[in-house]
Protein backbone atom coordinates (compact mmCIF):
# COMPACT_ATOMS: atom_id res chain seq x y z
CA UNK A 1 0.00 0.00 0.00
CA UNK A 2 1.18 3.20 -1.25
CA UNK A 3 5.11 1.96 -0.92
CA UNK A 4 6.26 4.54 -3.39
CA UNK A 5 5.57 7.29 -1.23
CA UNK A 6 8.58 8.87 0.47
CA UNK A 7 9.05 6.76 4.01
CA UNK A 8 7.81 8.66 7.48
CA UNK A 9 10.69 7.11 9.31
CA UNK A 10 13.41 5.32 7.74
CA UNK A 11 15.79 3.24 9.83
CA UNK A 12 19.83 2.04 9.14
CA UNK A 13 21.62 0.02 9.85
CA UNK A 14 20.79 1.01 13.86
CA UNK A 15 22.62 -0.55 16.48
CA UNK A 16 21.91 0.05 20.03
CA UNK A 17 24.34 -0.92 23.06
CA UNK A 18 23.33 -1.24 26.80
CA UNK A 19 26.54 -1.34 27.78
CA UNK A 20 28.19 -4.01 26.02
CA UNK A 21 25.50 -5.76 25.03
CA UNK A 22 23.73 -5.08 21.82
CA UNK A 23 20.39 -5.12 22.37
CA UNK A 24 19.92 -3.93 18.46
CA UNK A 25 21.70 -5.22 15.79
CA UNK A 26 22.28 -3.47 12.38
CA UNK A 27 18.09 -3.22 11.80
CA UNK A 28 16.54 -1.48 9.06
CA UNK A 29 13.35 -0.33 8.89
CA UNK A 30 11.00 1.67 7.28
CA UNK A 31 6.86 2.96 7.55
CA UNK A 32 5.64 4.87 4.69
CA UNK A 33 2.19 7.03 4.40
CA UNK A 34 -0.98 4.74 4.69
CA UNK A 35 1.31 1.42 5.75
CA UNK A 36 0.48 -0.82 8.86
CA UNK A 37 4.05 -2.14 9.97
CA UNK A 38 4.06 -4.65 12.80
CA UNK A 39 6.87 -5.35 14.97
CA UNK A 40 6.93 -9.51 16.39
CA UNK A 41 9.97 -10.89 18.70
CA UNK A 42 9.83 -12.58 21.84
CA UNK A 43 10.35 -10.49 24.83
CA UNK A 44 13.92 -9.04 25.15
CA UNK A 45 14.40 -8.89 21.43
CA UNK A 46 14.87 -5.13 21.67
CA UNK A 47 11.31 -4.38 20.30
CA UNK A 48 10.62 -1.23 22.53
CA UNK A 49 14.22 -0.07 22.20
CA UNK A 50 13.41 0.25 18.94
CA UNK A 51 10.27 2.10 19.64
CA UNK A 52 12.20 4.33 21.74
CA UNK A 53 14.91 5.00 19.45
CA UNK A 54 12.77 5.81 16.64
CA UNK A 55 11.00 8.46 19.27
CA UNK A 56 14.50 9.87 20.14
CA UNK A 57 14.81 8.55 23.60
CA UNK A 58 17.54 5.85 23.19
CA UNK A 59 21.00 6.25 21.92
CA UNK A 60 22.36 4.69 19.69
CA UNK A 61 25.89 3.45 18.64
CA UNK A 62 25.90 3.48 15.03
CA UNK A 63 23.63 3.58 12.19
CA UNK A 64 21.07 6.14 11.57
CA UNK A 65 17.43 7.29 12.16
CA UNK A 66 15.72 9.92 9.63
CA UNK A 67 12.34 11.34 9.93
CA UNK A 68 10.73 13.11 7.11
CA UNK A 69 10.74 16.78 7.95
CA UNK A 70 8.23 17.99 10.61
CA UNK A 71 7.07 14.79 11.22
CA UNK A 72 4.05 14.49 13.68
CA UNK A 73 3.89 11.37 16.23
CA UNK A 74 0.88 10.25 17.91
CA UNK A 75 2.42 7.64 20.35
CA UNK A 76 0.27 5.15 22.56
CA UNK A 77 2.64 3.55 25.31
CA UNK A 78 1.62 0.43 26.45
CA UNK A 79 0.75 0.75 29.63
CA UNK A 80 0.75 4.34 31.48
CA UNK A 81 1.26 4.01 35.15
CA UNK A 82 -0.70 6.93 36.55
CA UNK A 83 0.35 7.67 39.73
CA UNK A 84 -2.56 7.90 42.73
CA UNK A 85 -1.15 11.42 43.91
CA UNK A 86 -2.10 12.72 40.26
CA UNK A 87 -5.28 14.12 39.60
CA UNK A 88 -6.05 14.00 35.75
CA UNK A 89 -9.45 13.89 34.07
CA UNK A 90 -9.69 12.86 30.71
CA UNK A 91 -10.16 16.20 28.95
CA UNK A 92 -7.03 17.40 30.79
CA UNK A 93 -4.82 14.40 29.70
CA UNK A 94 -6.03 14.99 25.84
CA UNK A 95 -5.02 18.77 26.53
CA UNK A 96 -1.17 17.83 27.01
CA UNK A 97 1.12 19.24 26.29
CA UNK A 98 -0.94 21.84 24.41
CA UNK A 99 -4.14 23.12 25.20
CA UNK A 100 -7.27 22.09 23.07
CA UNK A 101 -10.56 23.19 22.92
CA UNK A 102 -13.19 21.06 24.35
CA UNK A 103 -14.57 20.24 20.89
CA UNK A 104 -11.36 18.98 19.46
CA UNK A 105 -11.39 16.59 22.53
CA UNK A 106 -14.67 15.90 22.40
CA UNK A 107 -14.16 14.46 18.31
CA UNK A 108 -10.89 13.00 19.01
CA UNK A 109 -12.82 10.77 21.90
CA UNK A 110 -15.23 10.02 19.59
CA UNK A 111 -12.84 8.93 16.72
CA UNK A 112 -11.43 6.44 19.65
CA UNK A 113 -15.11 4.77 20.09
CA UNK A 114 -15.40 6.59 23.52
CA UNK A 115 -17.18 9.95 23.43
CA UNK A 116 -18.19 9.70 27.14
CA UNK A 117 -15.44 9.52 29.16
CA UNK A 118 -14.09 13.29 28.67
CA UNK A 119 -14.88 14.42 32.60
CA UNK A 120 -13.86 10.83 33.90
CA UNK A 121 -10.74 10.71 36.15
CA UNK A 122 -8.10 8.66 34.02
CA UNK A 123 -7.73 6.21 37.03
CA UNK A 124 -11.37 5.79 37.30
CA UNK A 125 -11.69 4.16 33.58
CA UNK A 126 -11.34 0.36 32.30
CA UNK A 127 -8.44 -1.07 30.47
CA UNK A 128 -10.55 -0.75 26.86
CA UNK A 129 -11.28 2.69 27.77
CA UNK A 130 -8.06 3.90 29.07
CA UNK A 131 -6.25 2.80 26.18
CA UNK A 132 -8.45 4.25 23.85
CA UNK A 133 -8.62 7.57 25.78
CA UNK A 134 -4.66 7.35 25.09
CA UNK A 135 -5.44 5.94 21.60
CA UNK A 136 -7.54 9.44 21.43
CA UNK A 137 -4.69 11.63 22.48
CA UNK A 138 -2.16 10.19 19.61
CA UNK A 139 -4.67 10.85 16.86
CA UNK A 140 -5.34 14.46 18.30
CA UNK A 141 -2.92 16.51 16.43
CA UNK A 142 -3.56 14.29 13.20
CA UNK A 143 -0.36 12.73 13.32
CA UNK A 144 1.55 11.45 10.22
CA UNK A 145 2.80 8.48 12.01
CA UNK A 146 1.05 6.52 14.89
CA UNK A 147 3.60 4.39 17.02
CA UNK A 148 1.74 1.99 19.16
CA UNK A 149 3.77 -0.64 21.85
CA UNK A 150 1.89 -3.32 22.70
CA UNK A 151 -0.82 -1.28 23.43
CA UNK A 152 -3.92 -3.63 23.30
CA UNK A 153 -1.65 -5.55 26.05
CA UNK A 154 -3.73 -5.41 28.94
CA UNK A 155 -7.18 -5.93 26.65
CA UNK A 156 -9.16 -9.06 26.59
CA UNK A 157 -9.59 -10.87 23.41
CA UNK A 158 -12.73 -8.77 21.91
CA UNK A 159 -11.45 -5.96 23.47
CA UNK A 160 -7.93 -6.33 21.60
CA UNK A 161 -9.87 -6.85 18.71
CA UNK A 162 -11.82 -3.79 18.66
CA UNK A 163 -9.19 -1.50 19.53
CA UNK A 164 -6.90 -2.90 16.37
CA UNK A 165 -10.08 -2.35 14.16
CA UNK A 166 -10.20 1.14 15.96
CA UNK A 167 -6.31 1.55 14.50
CA UNK A 168 -7.41 0.18 11.07
CA UNK A 169 -10.07 2.81 10.67
CA UNK A 170 -8.14 5.79 12.19
CA UNK A 171 -5.54 4.68 8.87
CA UNK A 172 -8.54 4.95 6.50
CA UNK A 173 -9.80 7.92 8.15
CA UNK A 174 -6.49 10.19 8.14
CA UNK A 175 -4.34 8.44 5.81
CA UNK A 176 -1.23 7.79 8.84
CA UNK A 177 1.08 5.24 8.96
CA UNK A 178 1.12 3.18 12.08
CA UNK A 179 4.27 1.45 13.44
CA UNK A 180 3.01 -1.30 16.12
CA UNK A 181 4.66 -3.87 18.49
CA UNK A 182 2.05 -6.48 19.49
CA UNK A 183 2.10 -9.72 20.88
CA UNK A 184 -0.99 -10.75 19.21
CA UNK A 185 -0.36 -12.74 16.78
CA UNK A 186 -3.45 -13.61 14.75
CA UNK A 187 -4.13 -10.09 14.73
CA UNK A 188 -0.68 -8.65 13.32
CA UNK A 189 -1.25 -11.58 10.69
CA UNK A 190 -4.75 -10.03 9.71
CA UNK A 191 -3.87 -5.98 10.24
CA UNK A 192 -0.83 -5.43 9.25
CA UNK A 193 0.82 -5.11 5.72
CA UNK A 194 3.96 -5.76 6.39
CA UNK A 195 5.42 -7.67 9.54
CA UNK A 196 9.00 -7.39 10.62
CA UNK A 197 10.09 -10.27 13.41
CA UNK A 198 12.43 -8.51 15.58
CA UNK A 199 15.08 -11.20 17.62
CA UNK A 200 17.96 -8.07 18.42
CA UNK A 201 18.61 -8.01 14.89
CA UNK A 202 15.24 -8.18 11.82
CA UNK A 203 14.98 -12.04 11.50
CA UNK A 204 12.43 -11.77 8.50
CA UNK A 205 10.17 -8.94 6.67
CA UNK A 206 7.60 -8.59 4.33
CA UNK A 207 3.99 -9.20 4.11
CA UNK A 208 2.35 -11.24 6.80
CA UNK A 209 1.72 -14.07 4.32
CA UNK A 210 5.96 -14.26 3.63
CA UNK A 211 6.54 -13.87 7.27
CA UNK A 212 4.36 -16.63 8.53
CA UNK A 213 5.95 -19.09 5.91
CA UNK A 214 9.36 -17.86 6.90
CA UNK A 215 11.80 -20.66 9.01
CA UNK A 216 13.14 -18.23 11.24
CA UNK A 217 9.47 -16.71 11.92
CA UNK A 218 8.58 -20.30 12.87
CA UNK A 219 11.14 -21.44 14.96
CA UNK A 220 10.63 -18.32 17.07
CA UNK A 221 6.95 -18.63 17.18
CA UNK A 222 6.79 -22.42 16.64
CA UNK A 223 4.50 -23.92 13.94
CA UNK A 224 0.82 -23.71 15.87
CA UNK A 225 0.46 -19.90 14.84
CA UNK A 226 -0.08 -20.78 11.16
CA UNK A 227 -3.06 -22.74 11.77
CA UNK A 228 -4.73 -20.25 13.85
CA UNK A 229 -3.28 -17.30 11.00
CA UNK A 230 -5.28 -19.33 8.38
CA UNK A 231 -8.34 -19.80 10.29
CA UNK A 232 -8.53 -16.12 11.54
CA UNK A 233 -8.10 -15.00 8.24
CA UNK A 234 -10.90 -16.66 7.08
CA UNK A 235 -13.06 -15.74 9.95
CA UNK A 236 -12.29 -11.94 9.02
CA UNK A 237 -14.12 -12.08 5.70
CA UNK A 238 -16.87 -11.14 6.94
CA UNK A 239 -17.84 -7.96 8.55
CA UNK A 240 -17.99 -7.71 12.65
CA UNK A 241 -21.03 -5.79 13.83
CA UNK A 242 -20.57 -2.96 16.17
CA UNK A 243 -18.97 -5.19 19.11
CA UNK A 244 -16.26 -2.40 20.03
CA UNK A 245 -19.72 -0.53 21.34
CA UNK A 246 -19.87 -2.77 23.97
CA UNK A 247 -16.79 -2.89 24.90
CA UNK A 248 -16.12 1.11 25.46
CA UNK A 249 -19.44 0.92 27.80
CA UNK A 250 -18.15 -1.48 29.81
CA UNK B 1 6.28 47.19 58.21
CA UNK B 2 9.36 45.02 57.86
CA UNK B 3 10.66 46.31 60.88
CA UNK B 4 8.48 43.87 62.75
CA UNK B 5 10.49 40.61 63.37
CA UNK B 6 6.89 38.98 62.76
CA UNK B 7 6.16 40.65 59.87
CA UNK B 8 9.13 39.20 58.76
CA UNK B 9 8.68 35.62 59.61
CA UNK B 10 5.24 35.51 58.50
CA UNK B 11 6.34 36.74 54.80
CA UNK B 12 9.20 34.38 54.67
CA UNK B 13 6.81 31.78 55.96
CA UNK B 14 4.31 32.48 53.32
CA UNK B 15 7.14 33.01 50.53
CA UNK B 16 8.25 29.91 51.01
CA UNK B 17 5.47 28.21 51.45
CA UNK B 18 4.00 29.39 48.25
CA UNK B 19 7.15 27.97 45.89
CA UNK B 20 7.37 24.81 48.37
CA UNK B 21 4.01 23.06 47.53
CA UNK B 22 3.41 23.48 44.07
CA UNK B 23 7.03 21.86 43.33
CA UNK B 24 5.94 19.47 45.99
CA UNK B 25 2.97 18.10 43.80
CA UNK B 26 5.54 17.13 41.10
CA UNK B 27 7.94 15.43 44.12
CA UNK B 28 4.84 13.35 44.95
CA UNK B 29 3.71 12.58 41.66
CA UNK B 30 7.36 11.64 40.65
CA UNK B 31 8.10 9.73 43.89
CA UNK B 32 10.96 11.99 44.02
CA UNK B 33 10.31 12.81 48.23
CA UNK B 34 13.36 10.89 48.97
CA UNK B 35 15.29 12.91 46.32
CA UNK B 36 14.31 15.99 47.96
CA UNK B 37 15.63 15.03 51.02
CA UNK B 38 18.56 14.52 50.53
CA UNK B 39 18.77 17.75 48.39
CA UNK B 40 17.86 19.13 51.41
CA UNK B 41 19.83 17.43 54.01
CA UNK B 42 23.17 17.83 51.06
CA UNK B 43 22.73 21.80 51.70
CA UNK B 44 23.74 21.26 55.81
CA UNK B 45 27.10 20.77 53.77
CA UNK B 46 26.45 23.88 51.68
CA UNK B 47 26.38 25.97 54.85
CA UNK B 48 29.84 24.70 56.33
CA UNK B 49 31.02 25.40 52.57
CA UNK B 50 29.61 28.86 52.83
CA UNK B 51 30.90 29.79 56.37
CA UNK B 52 34.31 28.27 54.81
CA UNK B 53 34.36 30.40 52.20
CA UNK B 54 32.60 33.50 54.00
CA UNK B 55 30.06 33.39 51.35
CA UNK B 56 26.34 33.45 51.47
CA UNK B 57 24.69 30.68 52.95
CA UNK B 58 22.42 30.78 50.00
CA UNK B 59 25.04 30.46 47.46
CA UNK B 60 26.54 27.66 49.64
CA UNK B 61 23.24 25.67 50.03
CA UNK B 62 22.19 26.01 46.43
CA UNK B 63 25.36 25.07 44.73
CA UNK B 64 25.92 22.21 46.95
CA UNK B 65 22.08 21.12 46.46
CA UNK B 66 22.48 21.43 42.56
CA UNK B 67 25.89 19.51 42.60
CA UNK B 68 23.91 17.11 45.08
CA UNK B 69 21.60 16.26 42.19
CA UNK B 70 23.51 16.22 39.25
CA UNK B 71 25.72 13.41 41.29
CA UNK B 72 22.53 11.03 41.92
CA UNK B 73 21.73 11.58 38.87
CA UNK B 74 25.28 10.68 36.94
CA UNK B 75 25.49 7.30 39.51
CA UNK B 76 21.99 6.22 39.71
CA UNK B 77 21.24 2.93 37.28
CA UNK B 78 25.14 1.58 38.27
CA UNK B 79 24.06 -1.24 40.54
CA UNK B 80 22.26 0.34 43.35
CA UNK B 81 18.24 0.79 43.47
CA UNK B 82 17.84 4.68 43.77
CA UNK B 83 16.50 4.81 47.69
CA UNK B 84 19.80 3.10 48.69
CA UNK B 85 21.73 5.50 46.52
CA UNK B 86 19.87 8.51 48.28
CA UNK B 87 20.14 7.36 51.48
CA UNK B 88 24.32 7.00 51.37
CA UNK B 89 23.98 10.15 49.56
CA UNK B 90 21.67 11.87 51.91
CA UNK B 91 22.70 10.74 55.13
CA UNK B 92 26.98 11.02 54.57
CA UNK B 93 26.32 14.36 53.04
CA UNK B 94 24.54 15.64 56.52
CA UNK B 95 27.17 13.66 58.20
CA UNK B 96 29.53 15.54 56.63
CA UNK B 97 28.06 18.50 57.10
CA UNK B 98 27.80 18.57 60.56
CA UNK B 99 31.73 17.30 61.17
CA UNK B 100 32.65 20.36 58.57
CA UNK B 101 31.13 22.54 60.69
CA UNK B 102 32.72 21.69 63.61
CA UNK B 103 36.34 22.77 61.66
CA UNK B 104 35.41 27.06 60.83
CA UNK B 105 37.07 28.06 63.37
CA UNK B 106 36.44 31.55 64.47
CA UNK B 107 32.80 31.03 63.57
CA UNK B 108 30.29 30.26 66.36
CA UNK B 109 27.21 28.88 64.76
CA UNK B 110 24.01 27.72 66.22
CA UNK B 111 23.98 24.38 64.28
CA UNK B 112 20.12 23.97 65.31
CA UNK B 113 19.02 27.23 63.11
CA UNK B 114 19.85 25.35 60.10
CA UNK B 115 18.90 21.96 61.45
CA UNK B 116 15.26 23.40 62.38
CA UNK B 117 15.22 26.83 60.59
CA UNK B 118 15.61 30.06 62.23
CA UNK B 119 12.08 31.88 60.83
CA UNK B 120 12.08 34.51 63.66
CA UNK B 121 15.67 35.53 62.41
CA UNK B 122 14.57 36.65 59.30
CA UNK B 123 16.49 40.16 58.25
CA UNK B 124 15.43 41.94 55.42
CA UNK B 125 17.64 40.52 52.76
CA UNK B 126 16.64 36.47 53.74
CA UNK B 127 13.29 38.00 52.76
CA UNK B 128 14.40 39.11 49.35
CA UNK B 129 16.29 35.82 48.94
CA UNK B 130 13.23 34.08 49.48
CA UNK B 131 10.26 35.83 47.87
CA UNK B 132 13.59 36.26 44.81
CA UNK B 133 13.37 32.57 45.02
CA UNK B 134 10.30 32.20 45.57
CA UNK B 135 9.23 34.07 42.09
CA UNK B 136 12.43 32.62 40.47
CA UNK B 137 10.60 28.57 41.29
CA UNK B 138 6.82 29.68 40.14
CA UNK B 139 7.83 31.18 37.35
CA UNK B 140 10.10 28.11 36.11
CA UNK B 141 7.38 25.76 37.48
CA UNK B 142 4.59 27.62 35.43
CA UNK B 143 6.75 28.12 32.38
CA UNK B 144 7.38 24.28 32.05
CA UNK B 145 3.93 23.04 33.43
CA UNK B 146 2.58 20.99 30.37
CA UNK B 147 5.80 19.45 29.64
CA UNK B 148 6.52 18.82 33.17
CA UNK B 149 3.25 17.16 33.48
CA UNK B 150 3.97 14.96 29.97
CA UNK B 151 7.04 13.77 31.24
CA UNK B 152 5.88 13.47 34.80
CA UNK B 153 3.47 10.30 32.74
CA UNK B 154 5.23 8.84 30.44
CA UNK B 155 8.79 9.43 28.83
CA UNK B 156 7.87 8.35 25.22
CA UNK B 157 5.20 10.47 25.56
CA UNK B 158 6.79 13.13 26.25
CA UNK B 159 9.50 12.47 23.93
CA UNK B 160 6.61 11.60 20.75
CA UNK B 161 5.47 15.44 21.73
CA UNK B 162 9.32 16.82 21.27
CA UNK B 163 9.92 17.08 24.64
CA UNK B 164 13.29 16.14 26.63
CA UNK B 165 12.05 14.53 29.56
CA UNK B 166 15.53 14.75 30.70
CA UNK B 167 15.26 18.13 30.43
CA UNK B 168 12.44 18.40 32.21
CA UNK B 169 13.80 16.19 35.09
CA UNK B 170 16.73 19.07 35.45
CA UNK B 171 14.11 21.94 35.68
CA UNK B 172 12.85 20.39 38.47
CA UNK B 173 16.06 19.66 39.90
CA UNK B 174 16.93 22.98 39.77
CA UNK B 175 13.67 24.45 41.61
CA UNK B 176 14.43 21.60 44.16
CA UNK B 177 17.67 22.86 44.88
CA UNK B 178 16.41 26.82 45.16
CA UNK B 179 13.68 26.22 47.61
CA UNK B 180 16.06 24.08 49.13
CA UNK B 181 17.98 27.01 49.72
CA UNK B 182 15.54 29.41 50.30
CA UNK B 183 13.44 27.48 53.24
CA UNK B 184 16.80 26.21 54.99
CA UNK B 185 16.28 29.82 57.13
CA UNK B 186 12.48 28.80 57.63
CA UNK B 187 12.04 25.36 58.73
CA UNK B 188 15.46 24.26 58.51
CA UNK B 189 17.08 21.32 56.27
CA UNK B 190 15.40 18.20 58.14
CA UNK B 191 12.00 19.78 57.73
CA UNK B 192 12.05 21.03 54.09
CA UNK B 193 10.26 18.09 52.32
CA UNK B 194 7.77 18.35 54.66
CA UNK B 195 6.81 22.01 53.32
CA UNK B 196 6.88 20.17 49.96
CA UNK B 197 5.00 16.53 50.39
CA UNK B 198 2.53 17.51 52.97
CA UNK B 199 0.42 20.27 51.17
CA UNK B 200 0.48 18.47 48.14
CA UNK B 201 -0.88 15.28 49.89
CA UNK B 202 -3.61 16.86 51.85
CA UNK B 203 -5.04 18.73 48.92
CA UNK B 204 -4.98 15.39 47.11
CA UNK B 205 -8.38 14.08 48.08
CA UNK B 206 -9.95 17.51 46.52
CA UNK B 207 -8.39 17.56 43.36
CA UNK B 208 -9.52 16.91 39.97
CA UNK B 209 -7.23 18.47 37.88
CA UNK B 210 -3.25 18.95 38.45
CA UNK B 211 -3.40 22.52 38.12
CA UNK B 212 -6.34 22.90 41.09
CA UNK B 213 -4.10 20.77 43.10
CA UNK B 214 -1.33 22.68 42.56
CA UNK B 215 -3.32 26.10 43.36
CA UNK B 216 -4.42 24.36 46.24
CA UNK B 217 -1.38 22.99 48.08
CA UNK B 218 0.23 26.54 47.71
CA UNK B 219 -2.76 27.86 49.93
CA UNK B 220 -2.56 25.01 51.98
CA UNK B 221 1.65 25.77 52.50
CA UNK B 222 1.02 29.43 52.89
CA UNK B 223 -1.63 28.77 55.52
CA UNK B 224 -0.17 26.44 57.35
CA UNK B 225 2.95 29.10 57.86
CA UNK B 226 0.71 31.64 59.08
CA UNK B 227 -1.30 29.66 61.44
CA UNK B 228 1.97 27.98 62.78
CA UNK B 229 4.23 31.33 63.11
CA UNK B 230 1.17 32.55 65.25
CA UNK B 231 1.03 29.20 67.14
CA UNK B 232 4.50 28.85 68.21
CA UNK B 233 4.14 32.61 69.01
CA UNK B 234 1.39 31.57 71.37
CA UNK B 235 2.76 28.23 72.81
CA UNK B 236 6.28 29.62 72.89
CA UNK B 237 7.58 26.34 70.79
CA UNK B 238 9.99 26.24 67.87
CA UNK B 239 8.66 28.14 65.09
CA UNK B 240 9.57 25.49 62.23
CA UNK B 241 8.44 22.28 63.39
CA UNK B 242 5.15 23.95 64.71
CA UNK B 243 4.43 24.92 60.85
CA UNK B 244 5.09 21.34 59.77
CA UNK B 245 2.70 19.92 62.89
CA UNK B 246 0.22 22.48 61.55
CA UNK B 247 0.71 21.13 57.79
CA UNK B 248 0.48 17.65 59.44
CA UNK B 249 -3.15 18.31 61.48
CA UNK B 250 -4.25 19.58 58.16
CA UNK B 251 -3.31 16.76 56.46
CA UNK B 252 -5.21 14.34 59.05
CA UNK B 253 -8.17 16.41 58.76
CA UNK B 254 -8.27 16.39 54.76
CA UNK B 255 -8.08 12.89 55.13
CA UNK B 256 -11.11 12.63 58.02
CA UNK B 257 -13.04 14.60 55.81
CA UNK B 258 -12.56 13.10 52.18
CA UNK B 259 -13.99 10.20 54.55
CA UNK B 260 -16.80 11.58 55.39
CA UNK B 261 -17.58 12.89 52.38
CA UNK B 262 -16.68 9.66 50.59
CA UNK B 263 -17.48 6.03 52.92
CA UNK B 264 -15.27 3.33 52.09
Amino acid sequence: MMRDAAPLVSVHDLTVRYGEAAVLRDVDLDVAPGEIVTIVGPNGSGKSTLIKAILGGVKHSAGRIERKPGLQIGYVPQRLVLDPTLPMNVERFLSLPHRIPASRAREALERAGVPEIGKRQMAALSGGQFQRALLARAILEEPDLLILDEAAAGLDQPGAAAFYRRIHEVREETGCGVLMISHDLHVVMSASDRVICLNGHVCCAGTPEVVANAPDYRRLFGEGTRGAFALYRHNHDHRHSQDHVQDAAE
Amino acid sequence: MLDDFLTRAALAGIGTGLAAAPLGCFVVWRRMAYFGDATAHAAILGVALSLAASLPVFVGTLFIALFMAMVVSVISGRGYAMDTLLGVMAHSALAFGLVGVTFIQGVRIDLMAYLFGDILAVSRSDLAVIWGGAALVLALIGWRWNALLTATLDDGLALAAGIDPKREQLVLTLALAVVVAVAIKVVGVLLITALLIIPAATVRPFAVTPERMGIMAALVGMTSAWIGLRASYEFDTPTGPTIVCVTALLFILSNIASRIRQPG
